[in-house]
């Protein structure tokens, strides 16, 4: 067989399961689009932006929990490309990013396009790769998709110049494919260690992170904590690992929690952690994080155990192999004091969400919405006040149904992230709830949406504001507020038709509830701005650096 | 370590650990290409945390190198090792004390 280093990349990319990859086109990656015009298998989303072509690809990943493939060229293309990159660093999830990279004899010339790709993606990636000639292919990518799988997923970048990409080369068999290495021994010891503490517990809460989800492993979750019939309270990323609504949810912990989650952290004896890293969104001030609790701490990476809180117990696991260990050493339990005390909590420090009657609302809009919709769905969020409302108040039913930024915290996820996630599930509905200022960021990808006529509603919670900024400003810095909001409001409406996608604006109408049903009837991509006033906050709120028991329960002006 | 007490990440611990000034010697194992003395300073850089000292060789058949760093002795080293171990170029980390030989011997070719 004779192929081309940009054939072989494109090969290799269809015989590891890959069948969409966004991205864009530019002078260096050339021959890789040339190569993928000829595939029969895989088909191409043009992004309009690297970053966005990067969340799309993060989408993907997130949806299906298998890696996906995004394309940009050298220079600007890959600066580009770097947030949604560091992103999925931040949330281990597992993408691939390949750029084109200027011909190997001009490297280190400041030729058109180049920039040190490989020593930019060091510290955004968990490996990456630079192919110095066609026939390294064949190591590299197999050992992309293997890294970018196994023990904590994470993303890949690999930089080929043009040369690599045209040297034609010939060669008799395909490498085999990359496959997650297998999963660390169990220490029977420690699996014994945490059952003790487990039955020994007399107030333990489960404390379940992303990992819980990118194991697959939430039904072992769940049964583990129906068994030992504790509270679970989830971290931003793992939420949807346990249902919203089973009776044992807590829900979401640390700054936003609410209020009575918090204060159940606060009396536990035993926190048995799950995937989780101790993130200070969760945790809030270390030191008085759990005071009174033991730690079991289950991660299969083994720098996350003691790394921000000393664990008794630290076991490095895959998730699945760990409780599938520790399940027959522990006893069931039935109801206990402490389910009472933890009943007693909830209704002597309740969740407070305002106006959620009013489909217009910042809290009504995402109770209607879910609320109304039914079959398969998925969520993706922006970062900020409608970010951290959706993941409060929405129910979340199953693990990969939730898409949201978590550790970078990039503005400019949402729309992206949910094309993503409608190219993998054409048959569901997606739900962006986003903000004015995040949409802002990656804007451009509505027309992506729109080519593709993807499934995909998105709701821009728009206060005209830096939402969470002004509230920090309201609330920490005397009310100084600066630079939080614009002084001209965008008519998202008409900027949403100028990229040929249906709009409705929500303040206008005379029938919020029937305009959001039809909308979420209709298929096909559509934009419903939701106007707010800026001076409604997203409480409880913990301030930063601050203990999560001293969480500001609501707001003078509008409590 | 105090069980549940904070790691040795917390902030209150930073301080303490950089008034310790022992050196050790970490004894790296990895893979033979052009970007691996990269990921290994980048990884103690962007940590704030201060090398002093690197030697690099390439053994036997040249697909390995070994890399020596002396770096000092801090209340984040074993997080540092963790992370190093997490490195896909790194193959094996050791960790020496400071009274390993392979600083001093080439300290001759670094006298003024």
């Amino acid at each position: 067989m004779k192929y081309t280093g940009a054939e072989i990349i494109i090969k290799l990319l269809e015989r590891h399961g890959i069948r969409q990859i966004a991205g864009i086109p530019g002078g260096a990656n050339l021959p890789m689009y040339d190569a993928l015009s000829q595939s029969e298998s895989i088909r191409h989303i043009l992004a309009r932006h690297e970053q966005g072509a990067g969340f799309i690809a993060q989408g993907q990943a997130r949806v299906t929990g298998r890696p996906a493939v995004f394309f940009a060229t050298s220079g600007p293309g890959a600066t580009n490309a770097i947030s949604a990159v560091a992103d999925a660093k931040l949330d281990s999830i597992p993408i691939i990013c390949i750029t084109g990279q200027v011909p190997q004899n001009m490297i280190g010339t400041d030729a058109f396009q180049e920039i040190d790709t490989y020593g930019l993606s060091v510290p955004i990636t968990k490996h990456n790769y630079f192919a110095r000639s066609a026939k390294e292919l064949f190591e590299i990518i197999p050992d992309a998709f293997r890294v970018a799988m196994s023990g904590r997923p994470g993303p890949i970048w690999i930089d080929v110049p043009k040369d690599v990409q045209m040297e034609l080369i010939e060669f008799d068999e395909w490498p085999v494919n990359g496959a997650p290495d297998p999963s660390p021994a169990i220490d029977m010891r420690s699996i014994q260690d945490a059952a003790t503490m487990i039955n020994e517990a007399k107030r333990p809460i489960v404390y379940v992170g992303g990992g819980a989800i990118h194991s697959g492993a939430s039904e072992s979750v769940r049964a583990l904590i129906e068994k030992i019939n504790a509270p679970a309270v989830m971290t931003l990323m793992g939420l949807g690992a346990l249902p919203t609504r089973h009776p044992l949810s807590l829900g979401m912990l640390g700054m936003h929690a609410a209020p009575f989650t918090n204060h159940a952290l606060e009396e536990c004896d035993t926190l048995i952690a799950l995937g989780a890293r101790f993130d200070d969104r969760a945790t809030g001030k270390v030191a008085q994080f759990c005071p009174d609790a033991k730690i079991v701490h289950i991660d299969i990476d083994a720098s996350e155990l003691n790394k921000i809180k000393n664990a008794k117990v630290g076991i490095i696991a895959d998730l699945n192999d760990a409780i599938e260990a520790l399940s027959p050493c522990i006893g069931p339990k039935g109801s206990n004091d402490w389910n009472d005390r933890v009943d007693q909590l909830k209704k002597e420090h309740p969740m407070y969400m305002p106006n959620l009657d009013d489909p217009t609302s910042a809290y009504g809009i995402i109770d209607h919405v879910a609320g109304m919709l039914e079959g398969e769905t998925y969520i993706t969020t922006d970062v900020g006040q409608h970010q951290m409302r959706v993941a409060q108040a929405y129910p979340f039913e199953r693990p990969r149904q939730w898409l949201t930024s978590g550790g970078l915290g990039t503005m400019g996820f949402g729309l992206p992230a949910g094309i993503g996630a409608a190219l993998e599930r054409p048959e569901a509905t997606v739900v962006c709830f986003t903000g004015d200022g995040s949409i802002l960021m990656n804007i451009q990808e509505l027309i992506t949406a729109v080519e593709e006529n993807l499934n995909l509603k998105i709701f821009v919670c728009n206060n005209n504001s830096l939402g969470l900024v002004h509230q920090q400003q309201d609330l920490f810095y005397e009310k100084r507020i600066f630079a939080a909001n614009y002084s001209r409001a965008v008519d998202f409406v008409k900027i949403a038709e100028g990229f040929q996608m249906e709009s409705y604006d929500l303040g206008t109408c005379i029938d919020p509830v029937s305009l959001i049903a039809n909308v979420l009837a209709k298929p096909g991509p559509a934009l419903i701005n939701v106007p707010l006033d800026v001076h409604h906050k997203v409480f409880p709120m913990v301030p930063p650096g601050g203990a999560n028991s001293e969480m500001i329960l609501r707001d003078k002006i509008t409590a | 370590m105090k069980e549940g007490g904070a790691g040795p990440l917390d902030a209150c611990n930073w301080k303490f650990g950089r008034m310790m000034k022992t050196n050790t010697i970490l004894e790296l194992t990895v893979k033979n290409h052009s970007g691996v003395m990269m990921h290994v300073c980048s990884l103690f850089a962007r940590r704030v945390f201060n090398v002093d000292g690197i030697l690099c060789l390439p053994t036997g058949d040249a697909s390995k190198s070994r890399l020596w760093l002396r770096v000092k002795e801090d209340l984040r080293l074993e997080q540092m090792i963790l992370q190093l171990q997490k490195l896909e170029d790194v193959l094996d980390v050791r960790r020496h004390g400071a009274s390993h030989a392979v600083f001093e011997r080439v300290g001759k070719y670094f006298r003024e």
